[in-house]
């Protein structure tokens, strides 16, 4: 048992690197000092200096997701505590393991309101999974290191340390990890057999199944993600994922419909609704995803596999729930299956695909091509088909239209490798998580997919990119509106437009040489592949700012408060769906 | 084009304005009722505010609560909470707070079976002559003690479950009701069976 005397704040740089932190992003302020001084004087942990607090904890998530590591946050106490709140929110909504240390006045102020002093641990605590005030420095290291292991075991997500500066000056004993110290979080992972069971009986008896995965796969690990691929392998059934779960299931693989939920695909939604059994592998019935409950795939029985059984009948009511680690359910679902000597169904699976091929032949992501202006669809659609290459490709997005397009249209062919917020849908997420995910991977292509209001959200990250010359993409799909918040203005609210134009945009270009970086522009169908080529070409960052058609909207579309089989395939259907009284309220 | 489908839901949506909540028959998803949860939880600090938020947050129902510490050297303080929902809100409630880490057990004493829960409240009342004795019988007849007694007021501790709280209350209102504190309910399960 290594025990050893030493100041709180080098304890801390100790414990980081001990739970095996390669990289902490933060900003530095007087509460922080010692943990600073701390960093100055080693060499194992690399620091990347960001220019806001929020962009912190959103480039600790890209890496966290691009890594499956847990992710480190340094700041000040605070406004860098309440600028990091945002961030946690996003993390606590998406499972994204963070471990985010905040700094605090010393302990003998708290509560005085002191400078730079707020209660971190009060106001952050509906948004982390677990907070922490250390007020012993001989409890500093068994905490910290009680926050890796709460943030990265179970349901993952952020934790946050509050450091009073006292504390971080004070000497003490620093204890090295130790698993067995954390025996009161004990969150279920092996599922239970009978449960196992009762779902391969259902599968084995399904006539019209679906498989729906979700964000809990990804966060499994690409065990869980090569079980799921052999599962849908070996049953043949028809597979949709979730935003969070794109790249679970190669999107190449044929039984694969595509995303489901409120701009999902026809065939994805449509099957959900009309299944007679739905095995759900880690996603959480969001509503974005159900569209109304009531009338959320009436006629199937569900499995729920998930590994926090609080989200287990929270939303769907299901009739054989699994609480376990996704790896751990599938792998005994798999050999449960085996031993049954399984074989699918072939005359109904060929007759229910020949339904989905029937939903599938409407082609519900098609859209108007045009050769004067350029379509957000078309510039996605290049800029997939030209980044196939030997490099891997890392796409973040901010939040919105460009978003949906996105994930409708970009194919991941694995997983970890898509970075957005679902939950939370934070815009200006893209450009710090791109931030991140370019830090673990130097050689990798990063791109954030982004719309011109969200990325002014974090814009000021490009600097950070800047001193650390990151060769980070911003591939802008610039309409001039929120297109989101204008596109349910048009179909909700008698298309009156409000506030939802943004008349001063900046000259995007000029703005990427402000900050070191290169700008292009691409105004007409026929620039688009050049730009694309020329953003790959170059090995710096860029920005791209691509104007767009400016009304384009993003179907399918599921009408808030309406049911899957109500989807909108294209524009001519908004006239004959006016939103119901009970959706207009919800967002 | 016409590519949207016709809602299978059609004639729910058309009937919805005639009849509203009154066709809705009562099931376990509709009927709300009480549920007295008991939480095990480490004694340190916030844990009581991460429960509590818990229930703000999530628009759960508290009714009364209730906590101390009951295990000195494991450092462990017992939570009561009586809540109401649906089934499947209570059982959300219970998933819920098992997942916070300071947690360590829930149980739901109403749906595990038989449990004793008790209330103790202190009742002051002021009062003269006839209405004074009265009081003084009634809570003879409810076993009340008398804790505090002046020549124009008692206050009495009474101990039971909440409604026989309750009706005691109830019957000093009319005979000089000054001040009402009660506990909240504390619980535990009959028989042998450790928590």
């Amino acid at each position: 048992m290594a025990a050893s005397e030493m100041l709180g704040a080098e304890m801390v740089i100790k414990a980081l690197v001990d739970q095996g932190v390669e990289v902490v992003f933060g900003y530095p302020g007087g509460a922080v000092l010692p943990i600073y001084d701390a960093l100055f004087k080693q060499n194992r942990l690399r620091h990347i200096l960001v220019r806001h607090e929020q962009g912190a904890v959103h480039a600790a998530e890209g890496y966290a997701r691009s890594t499956g590591k847990v992710g480190a946050v340094l700041v000040t106490s605070g406004p860098g505590a309440t600028n990091a709140v945002t961030g946690l929110t996003d993390a606590l909504m998406d499972s994204v393991p963070l471990v985010c240390l905040t700094g605090q006045v010393p302990t003998h102020l708290i509560g005085n309101d002191a400078f730079q002093e707020a209660d971190t641990t009060g106001i952050t605590r509906p948004c982390t999974k677990h907070n922490y005030l250390v007020k012993d420095v001989n409890e500093l290291a068994h905490t910290m290191h009680e926050a890796f292991y709460v943030a990265r075991t179970g349901r993952p997500g952020p934790v946050v340390v509050d450091l009073p500066k006292d504390v971080l000056m004070a000497t003490g004993t620093y204890r090295e990890p130790d698993e067995q110290a954390h025996r009161r979080y004990q969150p279920q992972t092996k599922p239970d057999p009978a449960r196992i069971a009762a779902a391969a009986e259902l599968i084995v008896n399904a006539r019209k199944p679906i498989l729906y995965g979700g964000g809990g796969l990804i966060n499994s690990g690409p065990k869980a993600c090569k079980l799921f691929v052999e599962l849908v392998q070996l049953t043949g059934f028809p597979c949709t994922l979730t935003l969070m779960g794109l790249g679970a299931l190669p999107a190449s693989d044929p039984r694969f419909l595509g995303l489901v939920g409120m701009h999902g695909t026809y065939e994805a939604n449509l099957a959900m609704h009309d299944c007679d059994v739905m095995i759900n592998v880690g996603a959480r019935f969001d509503d974005r995803v159900t569209g109304k409950v009531s009338a959320f795939s009436p006629g199937s029985k569900k499995v729920h596999i998930d590994i926090d059984p609080s989200s287990i009948n929270k939303n769907i009511r299901v009739d054989v729930p699994v609480i376990g680690d996704a790896a751990a359910a599938l792998e005994a679902l798999l050999a449960q299956l085996r031993a049954r000597r399984f074989k699918p169904d072939k005359a109904h699976l060929a007759k229910w695909w020949k339904e989905i091929d029937g939903w599938k032949a409407r082609q519900s992501l098609r859209y108007e091509k045009s050769d004067t202006v350029i379509k957000p669809q078309y510039a996605i659609e290049r800029l997939y088909a030209l980044t196939r290459g030997s490099k891997p490709v890392y796409i973040t997005t901010e939040v919105g239209q460009h978003q949906m397009w996105a994930a409708q249209l970009f194919k991941f062919d694995a997983p970890m490798h898509w970075m957005t917020s679902g939950g939370l849908g934070t815009m200006g997420y893209g450009l710090p998580a791109a931030l991140g995910v370019q830090v673990a991977h130097p050689e990798a292509l990063v791109i954030d997919i982004a719309g011109e209001a969200s990325i002014l959200m974090n814009i000021q990250e490009m600097s950070t990119i800047a001193q650390y010359s990151l060769p980070v993409k911003a591939f802008i799909i610039n309409n001039q509106y929120m297109g989101m918040v204008r596109q349910w203005q048009e179909l909700m609210h008698g298309a009156r437009y409000s506030e939802s134009y943004t008349a001063a945009l900046p000259d995007f270009v000029k703005l990427a040489e402000a900050f070191g970086a290169k700008g292009l522009r691409a105004t007409k169908p026929e620039e688009v592949d050049d730009v694309i080529t020329a953003m790959l070409a170059h090995d710096g960052a860029v920005i791209a700012d691509i104007a767009v058609d400016p009304t384009e909207n993003c179907f399918p579309m599921i009408p808030s408060g309406a049911a899957h089989n109500e989807i909108l395939l294209g524009p001519k259907d908004k006239a004959a769906a006016p939103a119901s009284e009970e959706g207009m309220v919800l967002v | 084009m016409a590519l949207r489908l016709r809602p299978k839901h059609a004639a729910e949506k058309a009937g919805r304005k005639a009849a509203p909540l009154a066709a809705a028959p009562a099931t376990s998803a509709t009927i709300v009722k009480r549920a007295t949860i008991a939480i095990l939880v480490d004694n340190e600090p916030g844990v009581l505010a991460r429960v509590v938020g818990l229930f703000s947050g999530r628009g759960y129902n508290i009714e009364s609560l209730t906590v101390a510490e009951v295990n000195k050297r494991d450092n462990l303080s017992r939570i009561t909470i009586v809540t109401s929902g649906t089934a499947m809100i209570i059982e959300q409630i219970k998933a819920q707070l098992s997942r916070l880490v300071p947690v360590h057990t829930v149980r739901d004493l109403t749906a595990e079976g038989p449990h004793v829960p008790r209330e103790l409240a202190l009742i002051k009342v002021s009062a003269s002559g006839e209405k004074r004795i009265e009081s003084l019988r009634l809570a003879d007849i409810f076993r009340a003690r008398v804790v505090d007694a002046t020549t124009e007021s008692f206050v009495f501790e009474l101990t039971g479950s909440t409604e026989k709280l309750d009706s005691f209350i109830n019957l000093m209102e009319p005979l000089g009701l000054v001040d009402v504190s009660r506990t909240g309910v504390v619980a535990i399960s009959r028989g042998a069976e450790r928590f």
